[in-house]
């Protein structure tokens, strides 16, 4: 009893708890079987199998770190790691039980147990806390009662659907397969197997963590870009197919998957290298340091010389596929650069940012388009209509501000999430389906035309996002650093002591949502030029949610951030194909988890770093 | 730079008095034109009307359980529609189950009692697990962290559950006793309406009699007055917020399964969204922390989004009216966060904050 009270055991056992649920959970969603789709080191491991052993070994590491603050030595955390392994594996070893022909009577079973087991723990809690007899029954019958009918309702869903996956649709076929480890027919070597694999992932995780230094880190270094690699093996391919010859590529892919061999070269390499780096990485940094100021700024222009090379390049690079995504990323970082003016600066939190997008897209697509809604039939080139989209964006942002200007926090919030909602439903409209065509939407919208030549390839329209982009980040950073730029981020910490200092805040949050609106709008005027169709489906609230999140992700309040958020939560779902369904579920827990653990985003603003260094709790949205 | 303030005149009050004033023109020009047109009898208006209320109703008891975690938290559960989506889809399968074995027609009362109860402890646990895994660590936290957690929270647990269940639709089985129409002096309305209305309406009954009569009630009061003094008291505040979420979330489940009686049709992962935030219109139409306000916000918001279309949009030469029942919403929203904050009943609390 002792022992299973111990600071050490409970915290195996909590780790152990999250870890298996985790698994559990990516399961029931049918993460793990749509992962398993994609395999990242060829005929060896998928990116679904990959996950099944991220948890455990992840876990493992962490927990030997916690049991050696603990005062524990290397036995116990080797012995920890495996308890979490096997404990990994329990939750999803009883589902695929309860899934099996044989073993259906277990969660029957169990579903009628549940509500007694409940009720005498509520009530043996009760009663040692010393509560009188009578009351104690009273509440070992209401918790009985309660519990029996969520859980014996249950049991006759199951009954009469037959299985679980008449349910749980994703705890499927699929499912079974990946989490046996192909032993789908021989449920008791599958799940022997899957046991075994992953307590030996936990034992893995906790050797790792007590390995010295520089071994470690390579290892971690190796692993992570070789996993990286192998994940992302279509987008590997398709840069290199631009690069290399087609005999190279067939050596190293087939298909779209790392070979064996390539990927065990690639982990080789980039764990010398990363012991190369854990060696000798301090000393590099340390004699960057030292070189004298001229020497830098040298390094510095240098440095920034192959960045807008690099920029200018990389549709060159990349070809055709990923230079598609690179446009939409820059659509993004566009929108998240606008929207950041106005939560990140100012702190008003604009859930209705999608009114701007679609007020570009739809003046673009309206003004330009030779269909028959076009109202100029191609009078207009997108040149001239790009900044009367702006404009009208910025008509539009400020059309919506005036009457919101009052509020504050989270009623604005919801005011604006309120007009995303209403201008997405005119959208669709039958009232305005004569002038933007209701659920068809616009079509035959041309492309942009530079110079004579049609900018009909992502390669070209790239560059119109990079310099849209650019022009916003330069701006952004002016903003930062200006009058208006203090105003706002005066009025983000408090507003009535910024209205006691004397700034105007109604001109101050006008502006900053205009401002906002601003690019919005030119993003949406360059999707539409993109698409070449404007639907009314491509303005959903999903699209407020996607900027919010790459804002907060990234930073708030951060240029660099917004960028590398954009590029993660952008980037990802389009090159990763499996992961589009998930994307959503993976937005909503970062969000969580970025407001609980790390408010201030992964590349902070120097601003709200500086907060939390010195103590002073970051306010970042909307303090109050 | 021009001046946006002077002291007699200020620009943001004369652009919503003309905003206020050209919306009232519009309602006025457009009811007038409907009503003196005859195009909709006065038997269809009162069917308008029960439709609006029963809708209503279970608006209202989605918008309790905002406003019991705002009266308490002083935060907007953002993810209070998916707690009821979540209530509402699981039980679909306890419906058809119910429906299988014939039990659903036999006894159709006692299956909606379990149907509702069933509902109600499956979202309760939702609302529990997201109140301790998300809001309880940023208790205390600047109040657009929780907000930003909520919205997070609303989307991932959006997608967990079209993980969990599919993303088709999916329908509740008809229950034959809720079948057809009483007359009342030759004006013929659904009985399905009349149950939802009252069923709603026992619920919220319910509702008042736990938070003004019994001792547990008596101590929401007091945390949602003043939790340090509550916490002297002896009162154990995260017991007292754990409950509140509970009992938010077990109204928003039995409301997900008497909208499924209401309309059978279409229950997936995304159907509590809009009544997710068309409830908080409610309870900000009845004033947000307010219980009888809720309620009363809840019953005026179904009305006016069952009659607004019809009535003004129609008489203002709109086409399809109907479609922009949403939008009738969505400004009943904006339009009371501008103009009326703190809600037709009005609310201590939205002084401090709006």
């Amino acid at each position: 009893m002792n022992l299973l009270r111990s600071q050490t055991s409970k915290s195996i056992l909590v780790l152990g708890a999250l870890s298996g649920a985790f698994i559990l959970f990516t399961g029931a969603v049918g993460m793990i079987a749509a992962f398993h789709e994609r395999e990242v080191v060829d005929r060896f491991i998928s990116l679904g199998q990959l996950l099944l052993l991220i948890a455990p070994f992840v876990t493992g590491y962490y927990a030997a770190g916690k049991l050696r603050a603990l005062g524990e030595d290397a036995p116990v955390l080797l012995g920890g790691g495996m308890a979490i392994g096997l404990m990994t594996a329990i939750p999803s070893v009883i589902l695929l039980l309860f899934n099996s022909d044989e073993f259906r009577f277990l969660l029957d079973l169990t579903l009628r147990l549940i509500p007694f087991v409940a009720a005498s723990i509520v009530a043996w809690r009760m009663y040692r806390a010393g509560n009188e007899t009578q009351a104690v029954i009273g509440i070992w019958l209401l918790v009985a009662v309660l519990v029996g009918i969520v859980s014996f309702s249950f049991a006759l869903i199951f009954e009469i659907k037959g299985d679980l996956r008449s349910v749980l649709v994703n705890i499927n076929r699929d499912w079974v397969e990946v989490v046996t480890f192909d032993n789908r027919k021989d449920l008791a070597r599958g799940i022997g197997t899957f046991a075994l694999i992953s307590v030996a992932a936990g034992f893995a995780g906790s050797i790792l963590f007590l390995m010295p230094a520089v071994p470690r880190r390579a290892l971690i270094y190796g692993l992570g870009v070789t996993v990286l690699i192998g994940a992302f093996g279509e987008t590997a391919r398709l840069i290199l197919q631009e690069n290399v010859d087609r005999d190279t590529l067939r050596e190293i892919f087939r298909r779209d998957t790392l070979r064996q061999n390539a990927a065990l070269a690639l982990f080789i390499i980039s764990t010398v290298a990363g012991c190369l780096w854990a060696m000798f990485g301090r000393q590099a940094r340390e004699s960057f340091s030292n070189i004298n100021v001229s020497q830098r700024r040298s390094l510095n222009i240098i440095g920034l010389a192959v960045f807008v090379v690099f920029m200018l390049a990389l549709p060159w690079l990349i070809g055709r596929t990923l230079s598609d995504v690179a446009v939409t990323i820059g659509i993004f970082v566009l929108m998240g650069l606008g929207l950041n003016i106005a939560i990140g600066l100012a702190g008003l939190l604009d859930l209705g940012y999608l009114t701007n997008y679609a007020v570009g897209a739809y003046i673009l697509a309206v003004l330009t388009s030779i269909g028959p809604l076009g109202l100029f039939k191609g009078t207009f080139s997108f040149w001239m209509v790009i900044p009367l989209a702006l404009l009208a964006a910025m008509f539009a942002g400020f059309l919506f501000a005036v009457p919101v200007l009052r509020m504050r926090g989270d009623y604005l919030a919801i005011a604006t999430l309120g007009f995303g909602e209403i201008i997405g439903k005119l959208a669709i409209s039958d009232w305005l389906k004569p002038i933007i065509g209701g659920a068809q939407g616009v079509q035959a919208i041309p492309k942009p035309i530079f110079l004579g030549a049609e900018l009909k390839n992502p390669e070209q329209l790239y560059y119109i996002v990079l310099v849209a982009s650019l022009v916003c980040l330069f701006v952004s950073i002016r903003l930062n650093n200006s009058r208006t730029g203090r105003q706002w981020m005066a009025i983000r910490e408090d507003e009535d002591v910024a209205t006691a200092m004397g700034i105007d805040t109604a001109r101050a949050k006008l502006l900053a949502f205009t401002l906002s609106a601003a690019t919005g709008g030119v993003a949406g005027a360059i999707f539409a030029a993109k698409v070449g169709t404007v639907f009314p489906n491509s303005f959903t609230v999903f699209v407020s949610i996607n900027v919010l999140s790459l804002i907060i992700v990234g930073g708030i309040a951060s240029n660099p951030g917004i960028v590398v958020g954009a590029i993660v939560l952008i980037g990802m779902p389009e090159l990763l194909r499996e992961f589009s369904d998930f994307r959503f579920l993976l937005y909503g827990a970062l969000l969580i988890l970025m407001m609980i653990k790390r408010p201030q985003g992964l590349i902070p603003s120097k601003i709200v770093t500086h907060e939390v260094r010195t103590g002073v709790k970051p306010k970042l949205v909307g303090a109050e | 730079m021009f001046k946006w303030k002077t002291d007699e005149f200020s620009w943001v009050d004369f652009t919503i008095d003309v905003l206020r004033v050209l919306i009232v023109l519009g309602v006025v020009i457009g009811a007038w034109n409907t009503l003196s047109s005859g195009r909709i009898s006065l038997a269809q208006w009162v069917n308008l009307f029960a439709a609006g209320l029963s809708q209503g109703s279970i608006y209202a008891l989605i918008a309790l359980g905002y406003t019991l975690v705002y009266g308490i938290l002083l935060m907007i559960n953002f993810a209070h529609g998916e707690v009821f989506m979540a209530g509402a889809f699981t039980t679909v399968f306890f419906a058809e189950a119910l429906n299988r074995t014939g039990f659903l027609n036999e006894q159709p009362l006692l299956s909606i009692l379990l149907m509702i109860i069933f509902a109600g402890l499956v979202s309760m646990t939702v609302a529990i697990l997201l109140e301790r895994v998300a809001y309880r660590p940023l208790r205390g936290s600047p109040r657009l962290v929780p907000l930003i957690t909520a919205i997070g929270a609303s989307f991932f647990l959006q997608y967990t559950f079209r993980g969990l269940y599919g993303s088709g639709f999916k329908a509740y089985p008809q229950v034959k006793m809720l079948q057809g129409v009483i007359s009342v002096g030759g004006i013929n309305i659904p009985i399905v309406q009349i149950f939802v209305f009252c069923s709603a309406l026992v619920l919220m009954l319910g509702l008042y009699w736990l938070v003004e009569r019994t001792r547990i009630g008596k101590a929401m009061r007091a945390v949602s007055e003043n939790k340090e003094v509550a916490r002297l008291m002896g009162i154990d505040i995260d017991w007292v917020i754990m409950f509140t979420f509970g009992v938010g979330g077990f109204l928003a489940g039995s409301a997900g399964v008497i909208n499924g009686m209401f309309r059978p049709q279409g229950v997936n992962f995304f159907m509590g969204f809009i009544p997710g935030i068309k409830a908080f219109t409610a309870a900000v139409l009845g004033g947000i922390g307010n219980i009888p306000g809720a309620m009363l916000g809840g019953l005026f918001l179904g009305v006016i989004e069952a009659i607004g279309p019809n009535l003004v949009l129609a008489g203002l030469g709109i086409p399809g009216a109907n479609q922009l029942k949403d939008v009738i919403a969505f400004t009943m929203l904006v339009l009371v966060l501008i103009f009326r904050p703190q809600g037709i009943l009005g609310e201590r609390l939205a002084e401090k904050k709006a």
